[in-house]
């Protein structure tokens, strides 16, 4: 749509008043602190509380380093593990939520809607909290309920053991994220114009058939943009580990991510000093992780994919 | 499609969402339902609704007597409002010279305030604490409150200018020729005409703050600038052992958010609905 031009004065302060706020808490806080880390990264404590310059030394003991290395791929491959069962169980689930949920003429659907939402805007604190106690071998809510249905003997205290812990609580994120990606693509699918599914229904496609015949390619996009925002989550996630299982990540640092590592390498935690110039190298590779998985989505993903106009 | 299929269909539709419904929420009512019993029927009979022999307040006695809970109130109402109040004016603002006015840059200044949808600000931290510490900010409400503007403002201004596009231009430039200033046009005619597109930004913006957990423990842990969200998390350590008062807490800490989101959630998803999200 051509825009009239709206002022033809040469000095326009007005936009300049508009804009400085904003941009300049936004840069202030947001930009310049982010490329001060980046720098951070690059510089360590010399004698006398000098910085050093040490290039990418840094990155070399976070990589190789045994003291750190260890640690760090550690936190990573639990970080993916983190992602990978978001991916294959919080977003199909939203998915096939959203699919029931849109389909015509349903009743109560707002209801439902509004219900399986409310724990994502529960804090990380109660979520973790709440599921600590129920999983607590202590109070045997979850023994004696499992018990009831007959499956009693499977239970074991997941939270506490090595070999599930992580799992078990990205499955806790999951119960709390759902909402997200359901409504998403709730929206989605509600955008999909009825004469497209007339038409599929003239040629004999309904039911689960015109939902992956129709339906999902169309709302393709949508799950692109699921799949980058629970990425950008997932690699920044912090509280529900430490609200469950404190900053060392336990038991044995099985639970250990990103996030956590990082608060751990800035802040110290018993005998270890807290260093902020590990801490923004671990802050400028989670920084990168981030970056890239944006950029290959907005590069890779998303200009390949097709989309329709209606 | 017959109609004994349609039936059938539907039913098992319904059977799949409020067995979602259940998982989603029956964790949450439990907790509810335990904080007002007694300690021995918490643990005899968790199932169970409080009868008039089980049901004991004791908890809450707890965490009122011992917990600053009501000044942690006070200290996230101060943020999340006053946090919210600069993100929308501010954001606002951006929106509406992003949207009304032609200036070399424009597109380029759109994009670099767009960065920070995709790049969480937490990754800046150690640096974020340095220049609190140099401004002598640390453990003040202030440094949390200029951490969530950052934070807040790419979303908002990104959808906000999206709307900013949609109103009049006719309405703007009446008033031009009526002699309003490029503010009275901003106050009086283009942000009033965007408030359904204001409560949804609020909404989005408000959860985060509240629920944030980082930055109250790396900026402000002290105890006269806690967040109630920290605050529950120290309390919940420190009485790990006292199940009365940690369902407690943890209802207390419920209540006020899922009050907030009933009031809101129509915007709320109507918000997300509209696609503001493409």
């Amino acid at each position: 749509m051509p825009r009239p031009r709206t002022t033809r004065r040469p000095i326009r302060r007005h936009i300049v008043v508009f804009l400085a706020p904003a941009v300049l808490i936004y840069t202030a806080i947001m930009i310049i602190p982010l490329f001060g880390t980046l720098n951070l990264s690059l510089f360590t404590r010399g004698e006398g509380n000098t910085r050093e310059f040490v290039g990418l030394a840094n990155f070399v003991t976070l990589f190789t380093d045994p003291r750190w290395s260890s640690a760090f791929w550690n936190a990573t491959w639990n970080n993916l593990w983190f992602f990978i069962v978001h991916m294959l169980v919080q977003n199909p689930i939203g998915i096939a939520l959203a699919a029931i949920l849109s389909s015509p003429r349903l009743r109560f659907a707002a209801f439902y809607r509004s219900a399986i939402f409310i724990p994502a805007i529960l804090s990380f604190v109660i979520v973790g909290f709440v599921w600590r106690l129920i999983l607590s071998p202590l109070w045997g809510v979850a023994p004696n309920m499992m018990d009831a249905i007959g499956i009693g003997d499977w239970f074991s205290p997941w939270l506490g053991q090595e070999s599930s812990a992580l799992t078990t609580l990205a499955l806790i994120s999951v119960w709390q994220f759902v909402g997200i990606p359901m409504m998403l693509i709730y929206a989605a699918l509600l955008s999909i114009p009825d004469e497209v599914l007339e038409a599929a229904e003239m040629d004999g496609i309904t039911g689960a058939s015109q939902f992956w015949k129709i339906k999902l390619p169309l709302i393709l996009p949508t799950i692109g943009i699921v799949s980058i925002l629970t990425f950008v989550g997932n690699f920044n996630a912090f509280d529900l580990i430490y609200v469950v299982q404190g900053a060392l990540a336990g038991p044995n640092y099985s639970t250990d991510i990103l996030g956590s590592l990082l608060f751990r390498t800035f802040f110290g935690f018993q005998l270890q000093l807290g260093d902020p110039h590990m801490g923004a190298t671990v802050a400028t590779v989670m920084f990168f992780i981030i970056l890239a998985g944006v950029s290959l989505y907005l590069f890779g993903i998303q200009t390949r994919m097709r989309r329709y106009q209606f | 499609m017959s109609a004994r299929a349609n039936i059938l269909r539907s039913s098992a539709a319904h059977a799949i969402l409020i067995a979602y419904t259940i998982l989603a929420l029956y964790p949450v009512f439990l907790i509810v339902i335990n904080s007002m019993k007694s300690r021995r029927a918490i643990f005899n009979e968790p199932l169970a609704l409080p009868t008039r022999e089980t049901f004991d307040l004791v908890g809450f006695h707890t965490v009122l007597e011992q917990g600053n809970f009501l000044l942690y109130f006070q200290n996230s109402l101060i943020v999340t409002l006053a946090s919210l109040f600069l993100v929308l004016l501010f954001g606002a603002m951006a929106a509406f010279a992003l949207a009304e006015y032609r200036f070399r840059g424009n597109l380029l200044m759109g994009l670099y305030l767009a960065l920070g949808i995709m790049i969480p600000i937490r990754l800046g931290t150690v640096a974020i604490l340095e220049i609190m510490v140099a401004a002598n900010l640390v453990n003040t409400l202030t440094s949390l409150v200029l951490v969530y503007t950052a934070q807040g403002l790419p979303l908002a201004v990104f959808i906000l200018a999206e709307f900013m596009r949609q109103v009049s231009d006719d309405l703007k430039n009446a008033a031009r020729i009526d002699g309003l200033s490029e503010y009275r046009i901003f106050f009086t005619i283009a942000l009033p005409l965007v408030r359904p597109a204001l409560a949804t930004v609020a909404v989005f913006t408000m959860i985060p703050i509240w629920n944030d957990l980082w930055f109250p423990l790396i900026l402000a842990p002290s105890d006269a600038t806690k967040t109630l969200t920290l605050g529950s998390q120290i309390f919940l350590g420190q009485y790990v052992t006292n199940w009365n008062a940690v369902l407690a807490a943890l209802t207390l800490a419920i209540f006020p958010v899922v009050v907030l989101y009933l009031i809101f959630s129509r915007q709320l998803i109507r918000g997300i609905t509209r696609g503001a999200v493409k």
